[in-house]
């Protein structure tokens, strides 16, 4: 199987008051025509990992890397108007929250329509009528009327199932996705990873689904990289992650809920 | 079927619609009366209270004590006061703010014929602010930290802190009396004056109206200097204003799913983020326009302009309380209307709000 992406030695810093802090500290992996898991806790680096691939990092963030390759491209030498054809054209994002990640001034059609004219050189009405067919591709019943709406007249589940079409109506190779489902209500939690499942496998796509969630991780992905402190601990395949050797991993899984099991006293992470 | 009851809501929606338009409207009405009574209610007492004699400012000094109860009563200064104050209100209401003692005419007439002046200089002031403000806020928001940054900060600063007289004499000095590429103080050279029918009172617009650019272009090089100086005033608020709510913006998720999708820096800035702070704006503008609408008296006295500020200032120095009672009605109509409007224009760009 060929790589669709390539990352090698990946570090990312951020200038603060006592010193270079680094979120991620030269990380490698690669990703194919699979669906990758990236988990850890809060802070580990794995939402700036994500970043790093569309160059996104924000101005006094430094991202370092011996290569990024996209299908054997390598993306760093690129420059900033080239990054642009890449962004949403071959890559894209679906970020936590559709309450603060779409546009809440702009209507639905028009967003989701500035993505794909962006890219395919296509007029205003042949737009539209891929919006629409893509909002049906999400499972969006009644598509012209929100095609018209504004985002706040959605609701949670809805808004990330319009942005999943927002960024893969340009029909990307690779879809970054942010903990997509942590800011949604637990009963359409798995309705949109459905979707996206589908479309996903559909479309032959490469997938790196970032989540704090080892159980959704194991469940959906096909193989996972578990991040601690800006670090890849352990890759591992998503089902014997239960059999992970790790500490830190080891450490994660205990500190889960188990139905069958159920202890007086969660288990806390050590940290030393 | 899921379609045709939808479809029944949304006309029952469409029918209903109506309602809240003639309620909404009554509300706004209801408001403007309450504000406007209140408004004249305190001007009123104002009035009143004052330490001047109106009967003595009208009789003069050397009257008879006959002639002076004649004119006590014919004000109807014999009567309570709060029926003094309804008698005041029925007057406003019909449009009788009684005579100006300065200019021996109807103050309404007064009003009409200042009150344009100062509408057209800062109607010009404004759009000139928000036309170089705005950018200005966008560019030093995007360039934050840099000299550009560091630039239009100086530039908003001094337009803050530089006395308009001084600035305003400065620029007379130099632009009319060395170089002379303007025109001076007053809103026409004498010679184009009365030349076209006034119909909204606006030189700009009337000249436009009756077809003659001369008229236009000699009214557009008096107004340059004092409305640029109103400008450069509205502009320094309104650049600081956009520049920080475009660093919130900025640094809002959509934002960055605005770069996920491969759009330009230029998209991301003026579609994404300068849509967002359309709203805010909104309200920072019209402030600062009603602010100038009060009419800037600095800048009306040093350019001899006829304006309201002029106006209201000088029947107050000789005590003609009919006309600082119009004009101060005038100013706040001016206030509540352009809230209304900015409430409006909120509606309009905002969807939330609706």
């Amino acid at each position: 199987m060929t790589n669709l992406l390539e990352v090698e030695n990946l570090t990312v810093k951020f200038p603060t008051r006592s010193g270079m802090f680094e979120a991620v500290r030269n990380i490698s992996f690669s990703l194919g025509r699979e669906r990758l898991g990236i988990v850890g806790e809060s802070g580990s680096g794995k939402s700036i990992t994500g970043r790093s691939i569309l160059r996104l990092i924000r101005h006094p963030g430094i991202l370092e890397a011996k290569r990024i390759a996209l299908e054997g491209e390598d993306l760093l030498t690129k420059s900033e108007r080239e990054m642009r054809k890449i962004r949403g054209h071959k890559i894209s994002m679906v970020m936590q929250d559709p309450k603060f990640s779409l546009n809440p001034v702009m209507r639905i059609g028009d967003q989701i329509c500035e993505a794909y004219r962006l890219h395919a050189k296509a007029s205003k009405a042949e737009a539209r009528e891929k919006t629409i067919k893509m909002l049906e591709a999400v499972l969006i019943r009644d598509p012209e009327r929100v095609f018209n709406a504004y985002p706040h007249e959605m609701s949670g589940g809805m808004g990330q199932r319009i942005m999943i079409a927002m960024m893969l109506i340009p029909d990307p190779q690779i879809l970054i996705a942010d903990e997509p489902t942590s800011a949604l209500d637990v009963t359409v939690q798995k309705e949109v990873l459905e979707i996206m499942d589908k479309l996903v496998r559909e479309r032959g796509m490469g997938l790196i689904f970032i989540s704090h969630d080892l159980n959704v991780v194991s469940a959906f992905c096909d193989r996972v990289l578990i991040m601690y402190a800006g670090r890849i601990v352990e890759t591992c395949q998503a089902d014997k992650l239960h059999e992970a050797k790790h500490p830190y991993t080891r450490g994660l899984l205990n500190s889960l809920p188990q139905l069958e099991h159920p202890v007086d006293r969660l288990a806390v992470l050590q940290r030393d | 079927m899921a379609l045709t009851t939808d479809q029944e809501q949304r006309k029952r929606r469409r029918k209903s619609s109506f309602s809240p338009w003639i309620m909404g409207f009554g509300r706004v009405a209801f408001t403007v009366a309450i504000t406007m009574i209140g408004l004249l209610f305190i001007t009123f007492i104002i009035g009143r209270v004052m330490p001047i004699d109106p009967v003595l400012s009208i009789v003069g000094e050397s009257a008879s004590k006959s002639t002076y109860d004649e004119a006590y009563r014919q004000l109807g200064l014999d009567k309570p006061i709060i029926v003094q104050f309804f008698i005041f209100l029925w007057d406003v209401v019909r449009g009788d703010f009684g005579e100006s003692l300065l200019t021996a005419r109807p103050v309404l007439d007064d009003l009409i014929r200042v009150f344009p002046a100062t509408l057209e200089l800062a109607t010009v002031g404004t759009i000139i602010g928000v036309g170089l403000g705005v950018p200005l806020g966008v560019i030093a928001a995007v360039k934050q930290g840099t000299w550009i940054d560091h630039i239009a900060r100086v530039v908003a600063l001094i337009g803050y802190s530089m006395p308009v007289f001084w600035i305003g004499l400065i620029g007379l000095l130099v632009f009319y009396g060395k170089l002379g590429w303007i025109s001076g103080p007053g809103r026409l050279d004498i010679f184009y004056v009365d030349i076209i029918p006034t119909v909204t009172g606006m030189i700009l617009i009337d000249s436009l109206l009756a077809g003659d650019t001369s008229v236009f272009w000699n009214a557009v090089s008096h107004i340059i200097l004092p409305a640029g100086l109103l400008a450069y005033y509205s502009l320094a608020y309104i650049s600081r204003m956009t520049r920080s709510f475009m660093l919130e913006q900025l640094d809002q998720e959509y934002i960055t799913t605005a770069r996920v999708k491969g759009l330009s820096e230029h998209a991301v800035v003026w579609r994404h983020a300068l849509g967002n702070v359309k709203v805010p704006l909104i309200t920072v503008i019209a402030l600062s326009y009603a602010g100038l609408l009060e009419g800037s008296v600095l800048t009306e006295t040093i350019f001899s302009w006829p304006g309201i500020g002029l106006y209201i200032t000088t029947a107050l120095l000789s005590a003609d309380m009919n006309a600082v009672l119009g004009g101060t009605v005038v100013v706040g109509l001016v206030f509540v209307c352009l809230n209304i409007f900015s409430d409006l224009l909120y509606k309009f760009f905002d969807p939330r709000a609706k």
